[in-house]
């Protein structure tokens, strides 16, 4: 019963925090590409457009949902629901910190620990594929169909490389499940190196990380690889036909396939929760350091506006960084809520990535795309994961 | 719970299999495949095989079923309609079912007896390590005969499409 409980109120809590997530991560989005651009962004809706995800929502749920006459009728209301359900669902193996206890109970930081954890998040990844291509072959359209094919062809091919790429650190970690691995890189390489998958073991798992890292871009249909909705040439790919609710679901399954792929980034290469610098170098005033010197920076800009509406929203801000800060600064709070900020700090510099290159990038041709997933990539990742075997054999 | 999970599960197994024959368009069947392969995996999960579970998930209903609906949306397929029924086929068709059913049971009952009752989580050694460990130490030949198979059929399907686009 007890767990149960525990159960249901972390799930309500994740739910919350990764659906609000997701809206504002689109929110970051185009005010990063905005500022790369040298454009405001989103501005209108809210003090620095902040309520603009809000907006977006109720303009999407108000709007009509329209049927495509020749649509396939089940399939086409099924694919985005399949989508959104891989997407999320994945979320409910990925360990976000360290274990707490709070009124007696012990609580993980996680919705459920699987001993096979690294190979569910590739089985529903790969189930993620359905979605897009049913989305594409229902709509009964030839630019959604040719979006559709694009997309499973390139999700086939970049999921060896993936695989092969995760199967190397797994290699040094020696088990499966997301907590182990984690555990396993925790401690310091001659006394302040961390011992994380890329800086340590017998091979340095630099090159795995890049490779995991290109193919992730890849099955996340993200710039430069999103040809399956790629606009100069297929209008919008698969989700053309899609409108409201429905194009809604879409855009979810892809923020939250990003936010997948970087948490198992940063899970299995990056040392999860674990800090760049060790505890007795104060990693630990890191976290309060950082939101106490946003704050600060707010505070100056607020008293020195550039703008009108300055004046009032940026002290706003401050305060709320500044309480941040005491919240991660307070005692009790700081064995439990500082492995959460590495984690998340970590992750958010992982999407902000995502973000930068699609600015900066441009589309790949899809013959292109091709041929570097299995001329290029496929065999750099078979060739490390052979390294590391090899080394680690040799050490053991 | 666990007696519930695997009735809903075979339950969705079964149903997904004779989907799998009776839709008529054959997206609708291969995803009903789908469907009969996911449901597989639990099982596999309830009686303790994890490992298994998943290569099962990722292997058949993940990389072998899209490449199955990759194809019948690249070749357009459409609904099939249905052809005459011959008088013969209806007649024949539940008893040999039956007959087929029958003796299968009987072959199985004869050729494993007393294989004793499956316990739900009584299977130990599900875990990636027994796997691996008993596919290259006890079963290392039949492992490397069988990865020698699929190089050569790998071989086999390249020179068939050279030869179509020479």
């Amino acid at each position: 019963m007890e767990f149960i409980i525990i159960t249901l109120i972390k799930l309500a809590v994740i739910a919350f925090v990764l659906l609000t997530a997701l809206a504002y991560i689109q929110w970051v989005e185009r005010k990063v590409i905005a500022h790369v651009q040298v454009r405001m962004g989103p501005s209108r809706v809210g003090p620095h457009g902040l309520l603009q995800p809000l907006a977006d929502v109720v303009k999407l749920i108000t709007k009509e949902g329209v049927m495509p006459p020749h649509a396939n009728k089940f399939f086409y209301l099924a694919a985005p629901i399949l989508a959104v359900f891989m997407a999320l669902i994945s979320i409910s193996v990925i360990p976000f910190g360290t274990e707490f206890t709070v009124l007696g109970h012990r609580v993980m930081m996680q919705l459920t620990d699987l001993n096979v954890g690294v190979l569910f998040i590739l089985a529903v990844s790969s189930m993620g594929v359905y979605g897009i291509a049913l989305a594409g072959w229902a709509s009964n359209n030839k630019y959604s169909l040719l979006g559709g094919l694009r997309s499973s062809a390139q999700m086939i091919s970049y999921e060896l490389p993936m695989s092969l790429a995760l199967a190397a650190p797994l290699l040094i970690a020696g088990t499966l499940s997301l907590r182990g691995i984690v555990d396993s890189q925790a401690g310091y390489n001659l006394g302040f190196i961390p011992k994380w998958a890329i800086f340590t073991g017998p091979f340095p798992q630099i090159f795995s990380f890049i490779i995991f890292m290109i193919a992730a871009f890849a099955e996340t249909n993200r710039i430069p690889f999103d040809l399956p909705e790629a606009e100069n040439e297929l209008v919008a790919g698969f989700h053309v036909e899609y409108s409201s609710m429905s194009f809604a679901a879409f855009f979810m399954a892809e923020y939250s396939n990003m936010v997948t792929v970087c948490s198992v980034a940063t899970l299995l290469f990056l040392g999860g929760w674990h800090p760049l610098w060790p505890e007795s170098m104060g990693s630990n005033f890191a976290a309060p350091l950082i939101l106490a010197g946003a704050g600060a920076i707010c505070l100056y800009h607020g008293l020195n506006p550039a703008r009108p509406f300055d004046r009032f929203t940026l002290p706003a801000f401050a305060v709320i960084f500044f309480g941040l800060a005491g919240l991660m600064a307070f005692p009790p709070l700081v064995p439990v809520l500082t492995p959460l900020f590495w984690f998340l700090a970590k992750l958010s510099f992982l999407l902000f990535v995502f973000i930068w290159i699609r600015a900066t990038l441009p589309r790949f041709r899809y013959d292109q795309l091709m041929s570097f997933a299995w001329k290029f990539l496929f065999p750099a990742a078979l060739l490390n994961l052979l390294v590391t075997g090899f080394l680690v054999a040799l050490v053991s | 719970m666990d007696f519930l999970f695997f009735f809903l599960f075979a339950f969705i197994a079964v149903a997904c299999a004779v989907s799998v024959v009776v839709q008529k368009h054959p997206i609708a069947s291969a995803l009903s495949l789908v469907g009969v392969m996911a449901s597989i995996a639990v099982l596999y999960l309830q009686l303790g095989a994890e490992f298994l579970a998943m290569a099962q998930i990722i292997v058949y209903a993940g990389a072998v079923m899209v490449l199955f609906i990759f194809v019948i949306m690249l070749l357009n397929a459409g609904a099939e309609s249905r052809s005459g029924r011959s008088y013969a086929a209806q007649l024949m068709g539940p008893p040999l079912l039956v007959a087929l059913m029958a003796s299968l049971g009987f072959a199985i009952m004869r050729g494993f007896p007393g294989g004793g009752t499956v316990k739900f989580d009584s299977f130990q050694g599900g875990t990636a390590q027994n796997i691996g460990y008993a596919l290259f130490t006890d079963y290392l030949l039949p492992f490397e005969v069988t990865s020698v198979l699929i190089l050569v059929a790998i071989l086999g399907a390249i020179v068939l499409a050279r030869k179509e686009m020479d």
